[in-house]
């Protein structure tokens, strides 16, 4: 009796009618599409994005170069040479990330004993050329200057969990 | 002076009709990717124009200025013909579908076995490219896609060969007259099992999903005509998409009665009567180039075996025994249908 009903049902493509009716009740739902330029999804404040190098208020950079990151790094993007500044304090002759290299995991901005290096919201970036993509020291300063207003706000959001 | 004149309104008439089609295909293809997006819960093209109708205008203009590479091995004289092969029936077949009521570029009494004969003819032209590109992909899918098609031509015939008994006529006009008096007199209740073969082997003929293991694409790339590039490569588009409306049409004619009105017989006959014959043929083709949208967005690819099983054994045998069935209702002068 089993294998009369399932001849019957396969014979009348019940399944595949049921299918078309999943497709149909869809052609009428609303559409979940994001039209990216225009509109944007919710960014969690711990995004990891693009990186940059952070300043005290006072504005004294804040890495002391205890290479803590570059030993961390899992994907060896981080490159770091220090030396002794003409004040006597120990800071980076020169920070490097090759965003080609990096994954992205947040172990830097996590190792950082002075929340120097963080990952910013900013994803919408881009290089024409390799080179464009080797974050030098100069320019993790300027894109940490730039964004400083909210890389504060969300290293304080949060803050509690850390 | 009067020949030259009837070649020149001949011309006039083939241009109009493979005209509007061509402009058909490239917007069937805006509606299949709005279709079948809307249905997995996206909108589609939506950027080049106004909510993207522009699109195939685009796409077309994209094509044309793209490089045609033949490949080193390839037979290059049939790696160039074979796309003609396969537009040209494509579009000749439209020399004897009815419009309307006298609207027909050649009404000629054979017109069912034209068509018939047309349709078997593009299967050169798979067979050709897949040849021709001398590479393995191409020759896999188009050994799968020639013998699918084949198989699933002699189902196609039969349903046919339902109609025309039903019908006693090959010619176009004369069937969809047959079908007169309203939505109930249609071949469509008679021939329901020889209606839903003919357009699902209708589906599988055209090589589209789900039987379109010819393309493939997890498995031979995309069938037949990977080493096509640039507008060679649109000509096979055009021509799918071209013998997609092409079933489109017959199905319309054969069993959903052609340009004939679905209020024939009732009270809304006369309140209805202003609206062209075209416009319901169009109509009721637009049903199944839904349908064959609606299908690409629901089903997945059949296994080979599965779509051979079903074409020998189970749409031959349905149309064999319904064939039958309908003979005995022919001879039973069943109303309303066979009076």
């Amino acid at each position: 009796m089993k294998t009369v009903t399932q001849y019957i049902k396969r014979l009348f493509l019940s399944e595949l009618f049921q299918g078309l009716g999943v497709t149909g009740k869809y052609l009428f739902a609303r559409k979940i599409t994001v039209q990216y330029p225009e509109e944007k999804t919710p960014q969690s404040h711990r995004f990891r994005g693009q990186h940059a190098l952070r300043r005290y208020p006072n504005g004294e950079e804040r890495c002391i170069a205890c290479k803590l990151c570059e030993a961390v790094c899992p994907a060896l993007a981080i490159t770091i040479e220090a030396a002794e500044r003409e004040d006597g304090t120990r800071r980076t002759t020169r920070y490097d990330i090759d965003l080609t290299k990096c994954i992205f995991c947040g172990y830097c901005e996590e190792s950082c004993p002075v929340d120097s290096i963080v990952e910013t919201r900013n994803f919408e970036y881009h290089g024409d050329q390799r080179s464009d993509l080797f974050m030098t020291k100069d320019k993790l300063l300027a894109l940490g200057d730039k964004l400083e207003q909210q890389v504060a706000t969300d290293r304080a959001i949060d803050a509690p969990y850390r | 002076m009067d020949a030259l004149l009837y070649l020149h309104t001949t011309i006039l008439e083939i241009v109009a009709i493979v005209l509007p089609i061509l402009l058909c295909v490239a917007y069937l293809t805006f509606a299949e990717r709005k279709i079948i997006g809307y249905m997995q819960v996206r909108i589609g093209p939506n950027r080049v124009g106004p909510r993207g109708w522009l699109q195939p205008i685009a796409d077309t203009v994209k094509m044309m200025f793209k490089e045609i590479i033949i490949p080193t091995n390839a037979n290059r004289t049939l790696f160039v013909i074979a796309p003609m092969l396969l537009i040209g029936p494509a579009l000749a077949a439209w020399a004897v579908i009815p419009f309307d009521a006298g609207v027909v570029l050649a009404d000629i009494n054979a017109g069912l076995l034209y068509i018939l004969a047309l349709t078997s003819i593009s299967v050169y032209g798979i067979l050709i490219a897949g040849w021709a590109s001398n590479s393995k992909y191409a020759f896999l899918s188009t050994l799968r896609s020639v013998a699918q098609i084949i198989s699933y031509e002699l189902p196609m015939g039969f349903a046919l060969i339902g109609v025309l008994m039903a019908a006693g006529s090959l010619n176009l006009s004369e069937i969809i007259l047959a079908q007169q008096g309203g939505i109930l007199h249609w071949y469509w209740l008679p021939l329901l099992p020889l209606f839903v073969i003919y357009f699902l082997s209708g589906v599988a003929e055209t090589n589209r999903a789900p039987f379109d293991l010819a393309e493939g694409e997890s498995e031979i790339v995309a069938g037949f005509h990977v080493e096509y590039s640039g507008m060679l490569f649109a000509i096979f588009f055009l021509a799918e998409y071209a013998n997609m409306i092409l079933i489109a049409a017959l199905a319309a004619i054969m069993f959903l009665g052609g340009w004939l009105s679905p209020f024939q017989g009732t009270f809304l006959e006369a309140s209805f009567a202003w609206i062209p014959g075209f416009f319901w043929l169009v109509a009721k083709m637009c049903i199944f180039l839904f349908l064959y949208l609606w299908f690409r967005a629901t089903f997945p690819r059949y296994r080979y075996d599965q779509l051979m099983r079903l074409g020998w054994k189970v749409f031959i045998p349905i149309t064999l025994v319904w064939i039958v069935v309908l003979s005995i209702a022919i001879l039973a002068k069943l109303p309303p249908w066979f009076v």
